[in-house]
């Protein structure tokens, strides 16, 4: 996995997104309606990607997407 | 995991109402047009059912066993059981199951009892059915489930009111000798009981002046304690760890596998959820009804309301084996396989 191929997965579950906002360093919480139903589509899609399991707290405790891939990418280590 | 198998006992019909008054979340005004979007590509949930004022599970229940009674065309006074599985009774005392047995005119020789079960409630009712049915020798006997939900959820409350429908099925089970068995896997997780709950009204939390006063949990979340909490993300990791791997037991167990069943019904909670779980399963998109656009998440409902609104000509005319599943408040996980050989299955009633 790397972090374009990561990016271009989020960015087709985030429909409501504008294309090309989403950047390593971009904080979820910036996202115009960021909201607790992008956590359940971000948890969904790592597990059925990756097969790692992210939680409510993980997700809590990270800002950038470039933080939720080091997340991921050292579970799935 | 408590694991078995019941014998000699068969589902001979399931009827299922709602309440004829619908709600869409497109009209839901605490949400904007784009969230309301997400919200229902997300969930699932595009239209419910809402009870109005007054209307209970138990009359819900009551008009679906009427109709599947005289369909049926049973004889009341052989009906010896009566199993009543909600979270919304009708009263703190008594239990409503006895309610019913009057009010449906069935014997004194009746047993009738509630169980306090949400989602998990389905499945959980037939182990119990079936079980004294088999041990008893009782050779009729209704299986009643459902939830009044939405009475209980803050129309304030962006977290739950969107999601919950209500609903009302009964299920007429009877002993027979050419009946397959059903097979059973139940487990609950009670370190998770904070995840659904309605804290105050019962007797940990007695009901008080102040468990009526609504509070700002988060942007968008107002509720009393009387109201229904939902800690979402939590319920989402529970839901898609342990039901696969409770499923993955279970056709272990049972020797079976994805082609064994014919669909694979999963109680109706939310549809990103319920498809993660399906994938995680490998099972066929075509094998997995859904109802929760038509009638959000039904509770312990949700089950029998998708056979009689997505399967009803199939479960009427043919022989079919199920595989389904019910999981969430408790936490509490069932997991059955559920065959029906042609089964009376009335249309969805509106009360």
């Amino acid at each position: 996995m790397n972090i374009e191929s990561f990016i271009e997965k989020l960015a087709a579950e985030f429909e409501e997104v504008e294309p090309d906002t989403l950047k390593p360093d971009t904080n979820f919480r910036d996202l115009d309606d960021w909201s607790s139903m992008y956590a359940l589509i971000v948890i969904a899609l790592i597990d059925t990607e990756y097969d790692v399991r992210i939680k409510g707290e993980d997700l809590s405790k990270i800002e950038t997407v470039q933080e939720l891939y080091d997340l991921v990418e050292n579970r799935k280590n | 995991m408590a694991q078995f198998s019941i014998d000699n006992v068969a589902v001979k019909g399931i009827a299922s109402a709602v309440p004829a008054n619908t709600e869409s979340n497109w009209d839901y005004d605490l949400l904007t047009e784009k969230e309301r979007r997400l919200l229902i590509k997300t969930t699932g949930v595009e239209f419910r059912r809402r009870a109005k004022k007054g209307l209970t599970t138990s009359d819900l229940c009551f008009e679906a066993a009427e109709k599947l009674l005289n369909e049926l065309q049973w004889n009341r006074e052989e009906i010896s059981l009566l199993v009543f599985v909600s979270q919304s009774s009708d009263y703190y005392l008594p239990a409503t199951a006895v309610i019913l047995q009057d009010r449906l005119g069935l014997p004194k020789s009746c047993m009738a009892f509630d169980i306090g079960l949400g989602c998990s409630g389905y499945v959980y009712g037939l182990s119990v059915v079936s079980s004294l049915m088999k041990t008893t020798g009782v050779s009729k006997a209704l299986l009643m489930v459902g939830d009044v939900s939405t009475a209980t959820c803050s129309y304030d409350d962006k977290s739950t009111y969107p999601l919950f429908g209500d609903a009302g099925a009964v299920t007429a089970l009877e002993l027979d000798k050419s009946a397959s068995p059903m097979q059973f896997s139940l487990s609950s997780d009670g370190s998770g009981h904070e995840a659904i709950m309605i804290p105050h009204g019962g007797a940990r939390n007695l009901a008080s002046p102040d468990s009526f006063k609504k509070k700002e949990v988060e942007k968008g979340i107002l509720r009393s304690d009387l109201h229904l909490a939902l800690n979402g993300l939590d319920i989402f990791d529970f839901s898609i760890q342990e039901v696969p791997e409770a499923i993955r037991t279970f056709l272990e167990k049972t020797a079976t596998n994805n082609e064994t069943y014919d669909y694979f019904v999963m109680h109706q909670a939310n549809k990103l959820m319920n498809e993660t779980i399906r994938k995680k399963l490998k099972i066929d998109a075509d094998k997995t009804p859904y109802s929760i656009s038509k009638y959000g998440n039904t509770s312990s409902a949700s089950i029998p309301l998708t056979i009689v609104s997505e399967l009803q000509d199939e479960v009427k005319n043919q022989s079919l084996n199920l595989l389904i599943t019910g999981f969430g408040v408790g936490l509490s996980l069932g997991v059955a396989s559920l065959p029906l050989n042609k089964i009376c299955c009335p249309t969805l009633i509106e009360v």
